[in-house]
């Protein structure tokens, strides 16, 4: 469904990404883990072309998609749902009016038909009855879970999460984790999950890449990467600090 | 390095960095252009936006309008009167008003007002990644959030300018006639009688291209925040600062060439 091949990038004059290669299949859950600063959302912004990648190809269902301009990147973009770490709802904008947008934008006019599918979609993220409050009014995880009600409202193919669970507390996290494979089964869709949290990791991958250097280092199922002896894994894996050069 | 080299590099920076603001504000005014043909225009931010632009400034722009003809009809009547030309005074404010006073005054205002406004909200937008959500969505940001701003600045513009010229020469006229006693009829014959159309097209002209100059560095400022909320309030000053000192700049440029263009016989 989609592949990276060789994808390069280089923010501020530093290399960040140095030939990544990823595949996801059909209805696959991937995990991208790696330390703060790697560029995991580098990766995912550059999957839905928010960034143009120096060097590489990023291939959606058979598409080249770099090199698209702006605009021809939009019927795709339609095909793929992202998950902000900030949540990035529409300040301006209730919670209906968020999540109705896309739909809009894809030319549904009909008011019963919007309130319809919005409270479907609050119904699967459980924030029904949310559809007037404003973003403001919400707490932190309820943001999370309404922009992921947006981002599923039109049913992608693909969704990519940046860090869904950072500054959540565990409960409020473990409900997001829950939500993100609940998605998977009922919506059929693939997924790729960028975290640094290993309980969410192991919880909703199928596959987990450490992304490493700009470098996928190593990639396999979460049991895999549990046993794994790569003394840089293994650090990660277990929050050792202990020779990564990181000192409290 | 010796200073002088040290200074030169400075000024060469200053200089690229210029050029790259001016090259980014002429790549988005071209590109707002291609939108509004490209695209259905979004009335219905188009009408929110010329609520907050036209409705909403309205005050604050016809208070500066009424106070400036005010102003300077009683500074043009303590000069005037010396010389006993009481009655020229009508047309010296009114044309005064068209000509300089009422769009650079009204816009300078906007620049102000709207341009702050357009600048912060946008860079908000911007960090809080609302404009990658935008995008994520399949909507093209200039269509959906520079379209309408900049059509509703350009078109409130002209309007303000021109409810600000009426209260300025009014209250011009309250000034000169009933405060210092200047002859009613002679006053509004003569501001009739010399103030021309063209001054008045002179005044609509300039606050339509304020408009575009106000709306476009507004934009550019809030579509190109630096990360961070420091990253807002520098964008929003900046974006008020650079309106303003082009908006100066222009309209000595638009003077010299609306008089060059329409008093050319």
């Amino acid at each position: 469904m989609l592949k990276l091949q060789g994808i390069e990038k280089r923010l501020g004059g530093q290399a960040v990404l140095r030939g990544v290669n990823l595949q996801v299949g059909q209805g696959e859950r991937v995990v991208v883990i790696g330390r703060s600063g790697c560029g995991k959302s580098v990766m995912l912004r550059i999957i839905m072309g928010l960034l143009p990648p120096d060097a590489g190809e990023v291939v959606f269902e058979g598409t080249k998609l770099t090199g698209l301009s702006e605009e021809d990147w939009n019927p795709y973009r339609r095909k793929i749902g992202m998950l902000f770490q900030g949540a990035a709802l529409f300040d301006s904008l209730s919670v209906f009016e968020n999540l109705a947008f896309p739909l809009r934008e894809a030319g549904e006019k009909n008011e019963k038909v919007l309130g319809e599918k919005v409270a479907e979609a609050l119904k699967i993220v459980s924030l029904s009855g949310t559809e007037q409050k404003m973003p403001a009014e919400l707490s932190g995880g309820m943001k999370k879970r309404a922009a992921l009600a947006r981002a599923i409202i039109r049913k992608p193919d693909l969704m990519l999460y940046d860090e869904p669970t950072t500054g959540l507390d565990p409960i409020v996290a473990d409900s997001i984790n829950r939500l993100i494979l609940h998605l998977g089964e009922i919506l059929g869709m693939a997924s790729i999950v960028v975290t640094h949290d290993m309980v969410s990791a192991r919880m909703v991958g199928d596959r987990i890449a450490y992304l490493h250097e700009g470098r996928i280092y190593f990639e396999g199922t979460p049991e895999q990467v549990d046993r794994c002896e790569d003394r840089l894994v293994r650090d990660f894996v277990r929050g050792h600090a202990e020779g990564t050069g990181v000192t409290g | 390095m010796g200073r002088a080299e040290y200074l030169s590099g400075k000024l060469g920076g200053m200089v690229m960095g210029s050029c790259q603001t001016a090259g980014g504000v002429f790549l988005l005014l071209g590109d707002t252009f291609r939108s509004m043909f490209r695209y259905k225009i979004r009335w219905d931010q188009l009408m929110e936006q010329m609520y907050f632009i036209g409705i909403r400034s309205q005050v604050v722009v016809l208070t500066t309008g009424a106070f400036t003809g005010a102003v300077f009809a009683a500074q043009v009547w303590f000069q005037f009167k010396r010389f006993g030309m009481e009655s020229a005074i009508g047309p010296t404010v009114s044309i005064a008003m068209c000509r300089e006073l009422g769009p650079v005054l009204c816009c300078l205002l906007l620049a102000g007002r709207v341009g702050a406004a357009m600048a912060a909200e946008l860079s908000s937008m911007k960090i809080t990644e609302q404009v990658d959500a935008l995008r994520a969505l399949g909507v093209y940001p200039v269509e959906y959030l520079v379209v309408p701003r900049f059509l509703a600045l350009v078109l409130s513009a002209p309007i303000l300018t021109a409810m600000a010229l009426v209260t300025g020469i009014g209250c011009g006229y309250f000034v000169a006639v009933k405060i210092f006693g200047v002859d009613g009829a002679y006053y509004w014959d003569n501001t009739v009688k010399f103030t021309d159309r063209k001054d008045v097209l002179i005044a609509l002209i300039k606050a339509l291209i304020f408009g575009v100059i106000i709306a476009t560095i507004a934009c550019h400022k809030g579509m190109n925040c630096p990360p961070g909320t420091a990253g807002v309030g520098k964008t929003t000053t900046e974006a008020v600062v650079n309106a303003s000192i082009t908006l100066l700049v222009v309209n000595f440029f638009l003077t010299v060439l609306l008089n060059a263009l329409l008093y050319s016989n």
